[in-house]
This record gives C-alpha cells, sequence and structure tokens, in this order.
C-alpha cells in the first residue's frame, strides 16, 4: 500500500494512501475529538456519517473545515486540529446540538458516562446560546431497554450496530430536519418490533438516548423486605469486567470482591451462574450425544446441527427469522433460568422456603436477560423462576450507592450448594466458550477417555466466524463457531438451505461473547478492552482446580439428590424449555 | 394501527412489480413509486409487504417513506388540491388563497377531508407564473385564484 506524507500540527506524518486524517493524527498521539464516530477495531465495526461535524480541522488551502473522520489524507496536506478557528467552530457545533437536547443531566441515567456530557466540558461549553423549540417524542420502555429519543442527536451508531452489524433491522433513520430521529418501523414501540434486546444500541449510544431498564429498585426493596430470602446469582462475564467501574485495569478478575461486595449489599446467599453453567452443559451436552448417536446410527428423523441456546438475544433472533429451523436449538434453557428453578424448587425447599418468599437476582453482562426473565414460559403460577436481573453496570451503581470500597474488600467464597463451578463454566462469557466446554464434557462421555488437554485453543478467538474439527477418538466433529447475530445469520442460512456441515454451533449475539454484552461497562470502541476481558475468562479457567462439569462434585450430587439423570423427567421439567414462532409479528394490530 | 384488507388484486400487481426489478432492495424507492401509484399512498400494512418482497427490514422501509415528502402514508383526496407557493404566488397572496381553502375544507396542510373528496397539499413553483396565484385540482389548472374565488372552486366538485 503506497504511504502518503502530511504534517499535522506541525509534526510530520507518514501514513496509508487510503488512511482518514482522524487515524493519521492518532498515529502520532493526537486524539481529535469525535462525537458520531465509533469503531470497533479487530471487529469490522465502523460507524462513519460524517455528521456531527464536531471532528473538523483546518487543511490549509481548503476554503471550508474538513471531517478528520471522512477526509482521507493528501499528499503533503498540512492540517491544523485545534486553531482558534476550529475550536470556535467545534464549541459552535455543539452548542448547536445541545440547542436540540433537553438539560436534564441531573437526573440522566446517562450522567457521568455521557460522550455528549464529557464533550460539553472539553470544549468548555458555559452558555446555550441558541434556545427555541425542542423536538420531543414518545418515551419508549420495553422490557430491557429504555429509548427516551428527545436525547437522540443523529449519530447513526444504534442504527448501524442494529442493521449492519446484528443484521436485526429494528431500528432505522425517520423523518427529516427537525423531526428526525431513530426509530423502529411506524415510531411503534420497541416491543412491537423484531428488537432480541441484545442491546448493542445501548452499548454503543454516545447518550442517554438509549438506556437499559434498571431493576436496582426492585431488588433493593426485596432486600429490604424481612420476609424475603434473597439470593444472587453471577454471570461468569462479570467478575471480568466488574473492576473496571472502580478504575481497576480492564482484565483484572474481581471474583472474590464481587462476593464480598455483594454479601455487604445484604444478599442472603450468593451464589454463582457458573454453577448452573455445569448443568447446563451436563444437560446439553447429553442432548448433543443423544442426537449425534442416533444420528450416527441413522436416524433421520434427528435434526444436526445442534444450536447452543443460552443466548435470549440470539433465542429471540431466532424465534423471529428461523422459525422454520424451530427443532435444531437445544431444548436446554440458559445457566440463568436453569439456576431459578433449582433455588427455588430445590434449594428453597430444602430450607424450607415458600417460593413467593425467595427472590432470585441475577448480575448479567446482558441486557436481553431482563427480558428473559419475564417470559411467561419461565414463570410458575405467575412467580418468575428469576425474579430480576440486574446488569454489571446496576451491580457497579449499587455498590457506590451503597458506599462500599470496592478496591479494599477482601476476597470472599461463593456459598454452597449453587456456587461452586468449574473452568469449563467460566469460560462461558468468552466466543467459544459454552462449545468448549461442552466438547470437555462430551468428549469424556463419549470416548470414555479422559482429555490429555482440556484446552480447545483451535475453538478461541475473535474472528466472526469459526470453525474446527475434533477428533473424538476418530470421529470427526465439525463445531461452528458465530458472534454478532449478522454473523449468526449466514450460519443459519447455510442450516436453511442443507448446505451445513457442522454437527455443533454456539452463537452469541454480541460481538466478543458475553463479555462484549449489552450490559457491561462501556468500551467506547476500544477492542483491548474486550480482548483483556477475554483473556482473564480463560486465566480463570485455567487456575480452577476443576475444569469439567461432570466432575462438578456439588453437580454430581444435584443429580444423585433430586434430578436423577440428565435429560431425566425432572431435569425436562425443570430444566428445558420450547420456542416460539414470531416471524409473523407485525406492526399493525388487527 | 387497525389493520386495513389490502386489495388481492393490486397486491398481485404490487408483487410483478417488485418482481420486474428481480425483487433488489436498491429499487426500493422505484417500487415505493409504483405501489404508490397503484394504491394512491402507502399504508403500513403494505410497506409490510414491500419490506418482505425486497428482503429489507420494515423499519428501513419506514424510514425512506418518511423522508421523501411525495410519498404519503394517508390516501389523497379524490379531488387533490394543490397550491402553489413559489415566488411570483406567494408576493400575489397565496398564502391568503391557502388560508381560505383551510377555513373551508376545515382540514390543515397534508391532510384529507373526512369524506375523501378533497386533500390539501403546497407546492413549490409549478412554472405557471404568468397565472400567479395558482392553484392544481388533480390535473387542472387554476389561475389568478383570489381568496374570494375558493368556495366557487370547490363547489365545482361537490356535484
Amino acid at each position: 500500500m503506497e504511504m502518503v506524507k502530511l504534517t499535522i500540527d506541525g509534526k510530520p506524518v507518514e501514513v496509508e494512501k487510503d488512511a482518514t486524517i482522524l487515524k493519521a493524527a492518532k498515529t502520532i498521539g493526537i486524539d481529535i475529538p469525535t462525537l458520531c464516530y465509533f469503531q470497533l477495531k479487530d471487529m469490522n465495526i465502523e460507524n462513519r456519517p460524517g455528521g456531527c461535524r464536531i471532528c473538523v480541522v483546518e487543511v490549509v488551502g481548503r476554503r471550508n473545515l474538513a471531517p478528520a473522520c471522512s477526509t482521507n489524507v493528501a499528499k503533503d496536506m498540512v492540517v491544523n486540529t485545534h486553531s482558534i478557528r476550529v475550536l470556535n467552530a467545534r464549541r459552535t457545533v455543539l452548542e448547536l446540538i445541545l440547542s436540540d437536547h433537553p438539560a436534564e443531566c441531573l437526573t440522566c441515567a446517562k450522567s457521568g458516562y455521557c460522550e455528549l456530557q464529557t464533550m460539553a466540558q472539553q470544549l468548555g461549553v458555559r452558555e446555550l446560546p441558541f434556545q427555541g423549540a425542542q423536538s420531543t417524542y414518545r418515551k419508549d420502555t420495553s422490557p430491557a431497554i429504555i429509548r427516551d429519543v428527545d436525547k437522540c442527536i443523529m449519530c447513526r451508531r444504534c442504527e448501524m450496530m442494529c442493521n449492519d452489524v446484528q443484521t436485526v433491522g429494528a431500528l432505522s433513520a425517520v423523518n427529516r430536519g427537525f423531526m428526525a430521529v431513530v426509530a423502529p418501523a411506524f415510531e411503534m414501540n420497541l416491543e412491537k418490533s423484531p428488537c432480541t434486546y441484545c442491546g448493542q444500541c445501548v452499548s454503543v449510544c454516545p447518550t442517554g438516548a438509549l438506556t437499559e431498564v434498571d431493576h436496582s429498585r426492585n431488588v433493593i426493596n426485596s432486600l429490604a423486605d424481612p420476609t424475603k430470602t434473597v439470593v444472587v446469582q453471577t454471570a461468569p462475564a462479570v467478575r471480568a469486567a466488574l473492576g473496571e467501574e472502580f478504575g481497576l485495569a480492564p482484565g483484572t478478575l474481581v471474583t472474590g470482591k464481587m462476593v464480598a461486595a455483594l454479601r455487604r449489599l445484604g444478599f442472603d446467599y450468593v451464589f454463582d451462574t457458573d454453577f448452573a453453567a455445569d448443568l447446563t452443559i451436563m444437560e446439553e451436552g447429553s442432548e448433543l450425544l443423544d442426537r449425534l448417536t442416533r444420528y450416527l446410527k441413522g436416524d433421520q428423523s434427528v435434526k444436526l446441527p445442534i444450536l447452543t441456546s443460552c443466548c435470549p438475544g440470539w433465542v429471540n433472533f431466532f424465534e423471529h427469522n428461523f422459525p422454520d429451523l424451530m427443532d435444531v436449538p437445544s431444548t436446554a434453557k440458559s445457566p440463568q433460568q436453569m439456576f431459578g428453578p433449582i433455588a427455588k424448587e430445590y434449594f428453597g425447599k430444602k430450607l424450607g422456603i415458600e417460593r413467593k418468599n425467595m427472590i432470585v437476582v441475577s448480575i448479567m453482562p446482558c441486557l436481553a436477560k431482563k427480558y428473559e426473565c419475564q417470559r411467561d414460559e419461565f414463570k410458575v403460577n405467575g412467580d418468575p423462576d428469576v425474579n430480576f436481573s440486574l446488569s454489571t453496570r446496576e451491580l457497579a451503581h449499587l455498590i457506590k450507592l451503597a458506599n462500599i470500597d470496592f478496591n479494599s474488600l477482601p476476597d470472599e467464597e461463593f456459598d454452597n450448594p449453587l456456587g461452586a463451578s468449574t473452568g469449563a463454566a467460566v469460560i462461558f462469557g468468552n466466543t467459544g466458550g459454552v462449545i468448549e466446554a461442552a466438547c470437555r464434557t462430551a468428549y469424556e462421555l463419549y470416548t470414555g477417555k479422559k482429555l490429555e488437554k482440556v484446552e480447545f485453543n483451535e475453538l478461541r478467538g475473535l474472528e466472526n466466524i469459526r470453525h474446527a474439527t475434533l477428533d473424538f477418538n476418530g470421529l470427526p466433529i465439525n463445531i461452528g463457531i458465530a458472534h454478532g447475530l449478522g454473523n449468526a445469520r449466514k450460519l443459519l442460512e447455510d442450516v436453511r438451505a442443507g448446505k451445513s456441515q457442522f454437527h455443533a454451533i454456539e452463537i452469541m449475539a454480541c460481538p466478543g461473547g458475553c463479555i462484549g454484552g449489552g450490559g457491561q461497562p462501556f468500551h467506547h470502541g476500544d477492542s483491548e478492552i474486550i480482548k483483556q476481558r477475554a483473556a482473564a475468562i480463560y486465566r480463570e479457567d485455567a487456575a480452577k482446580p476443576i475444569r469439567k462439569s461432570h466432575e462438578n462434585p456439588f453437580i454430581i450430587e444435584l443429580y444423585k439428590e433430586f434430578l436423577g439423570k440428565p435429560l431425566s423427567e425432572k431435569s425436562h421439567h425443570l430444566l428445558h424449555t420450547r420456542y416460539f414462532d414470531k416471524s409473523a409479528a407485525t406492526y399493525v394490530e388487527e | 394501527m387497525a389493520k386495513i384488507k389490502l386489495s388481492e388484486r393490486k397486491l398481485q400487481e404490487l408483487k410483478e412489480v417488485c418482481k420486474s426489478f428481480n425483487n433488489d432492495k436498491g429499487e426500493l424507492i422505484n417500487v415505493l413509486h409504483k405501489a404508490q401509484s397503484i394504491f394512491g399512498y402507502l399504508p403500513a400494512e403494505l410497506q409490510e409487504v414491500i419490506a418482505k418482497e425486497l428482503n429489507v427490514s420494515v423499519a428501513h422501509v419506514y424510514g425512506v417513506v418518511t423522508f421523501y415528502s411525495f410519498f404519503t402514508m394517508t390516501p389523497k383526496g379524490q379531488h387533490p388540491i394543490s397550491i402553489c407557493l413559489g415566488t411570483a404566488c406567494y408576493v400575489r397572496g397565496a398564502e391568503k388563497v391557502l388560508e381560505e381553502f383551510r377555513r373551508v375544507l376545515k382540514i390543515q396542510v397534508g391532510e384529507t377531508t373526512a369524506d375523501g373528496k378533497f386533500s390539501l397539499s403546497c407546492l413549490r413553483c409549478v412554472g405557471a407564473c404568468g397565472l400567479a396565484p395558482v392553484v392544481l385540482v388533480g390535473e387542472k389548472v387554476y389561475g389568478r385564484v383570489s381568496p374570494d374565488g375558493v368556495k366557487d372552486i370547490v363547489a365545482e366538485y361537490n356535484n
């Protein structure tokens, strides 16, 4: 690639011919302020509408200011990124954006995390000279995501994630001029749209236009209620990212402190979703083996590949777009939803606690889990198996609200019997982790041999679609992995066309897997953070004494005492589910 | 929003149109033009059909429909009335003519009368400046329209 020499702020720089001024400046440590621009490097995700005009710079010889994100470099170009003309223009642009933005920082859910707020501070905005009418819209609350689009600045990031990356198509820019906004079709509520609640729109929104439904108040009320036993479960991906909210470096494992904080918040029992992940492997691994052996024996009625089903964003996507393949995913519930019935029916009953007096709270990196726990099939007589799901961000808020000094907490252990887990369970947080965990168990159950090496490195990595062939004692097993719903769609279309070569496919809706979930601390496009979180998850796995789900003694005990064996009638009743055809859903009522 | 029943015959015609464009999502605007000419307007139910035919999201179709002022989601009246607000007509009192139409028909710009007879919209210069102020009813051009003459124009179509 041909290189080009130019000058930025008096400094010489040499970059590829097709680089933008923004990229060129970055290579010499100059960070031109941006607002609508967003990039998740290494994952091919970029939003570059050139719309906000915050990143404008002076280019000698060019009459008007150039948007750095969308202007290519040229030989001998001379750029000034912070002349007085640029600074004045940048501030005026921001004042114009703010002229149609509610001045609600004090009560806004995004306060302290808002990129618009940060920009106003950075540019020294001290007054709002442009007063006038403001465009107002109806507030939209869905089970997981709140749309308050009075705050929308038309950066188009959410539209990009939803349409280009996730290929869900729930959002689009609509109307024009003053009334332009990003909304679902017919400006109906998100709940009526094909939205999967994956939350990627929330994780990229620079303002408070898109936020999550916050159940902290419900949890606080439950904790304060002396008649309730409140039990909490924590997802694997949370422990690799929670520390970031307290100033710790990305990739710092804070499992022990997380448990200590939850105990101090007043939860009666601090359990681990990872325990239920081991359970999921028992059920799903057995289902995989059952289908595989019947298929190999020539049973034509058996559907392969088997698809993982622990991701509710993925399940939603599936129900909307591939209902014709309904019997392809595993019937196993997600770890969150397996935990609920075990907590209420097994643990709670053992302690003599009435079902309605046990509140199960989950801490998840995910927003779709908020929607998942209120699905009707996950309730018994109206009482949900999992009452509330909080995101990693909400937990951090709660810890700060309770004035707990997170960084000085001692490391504590989970409670038993629902707190012990293996390394296989913790890798659920990464893309490729669920299927690796399943293979660790499936290999040993199928071949009867012990795995020499527990890590399946060929299943790891951040490429969008990965595949590997594993050797089960001479039997080749083809594994497919996708993260991001757009990539999932590609794999599913192959399955629909009968072209899929895979025996098992793992899908996670979020880029990077759960560690990049919609409820995690904002990464602002820094893919290094996602890589560090993934590495932390693998470190926790390597440090565990037990690394295969079927060797978890508490899981063995649970089957012996209560469930019988995987895929038993009791297991089916409590730990398996069914799916619903949502393809005919329309915005227009009958 | 209650569901409306779209004419099967017209739907078939529309599906043929999509096929003639190879169901290419890049032809969305052309398809919408044809659809509006077949149905008179683009209700939500129709946008859902088009989205399916061209394999795009309904949200995207809605985004395009709301972006271009030519596309409408409400049916136009039997006699669509358009008042020119271009420069020549404007300085010769087009606004007063518009106000009178609003008063007589009891609707705002962009709306249709309850009996479906008349709808009101504004145009930019139609190029008949010598006849300013100009009003179009359907294809018929009325020149030198005064506020007094408005109710006579409306009466012409009320027989």
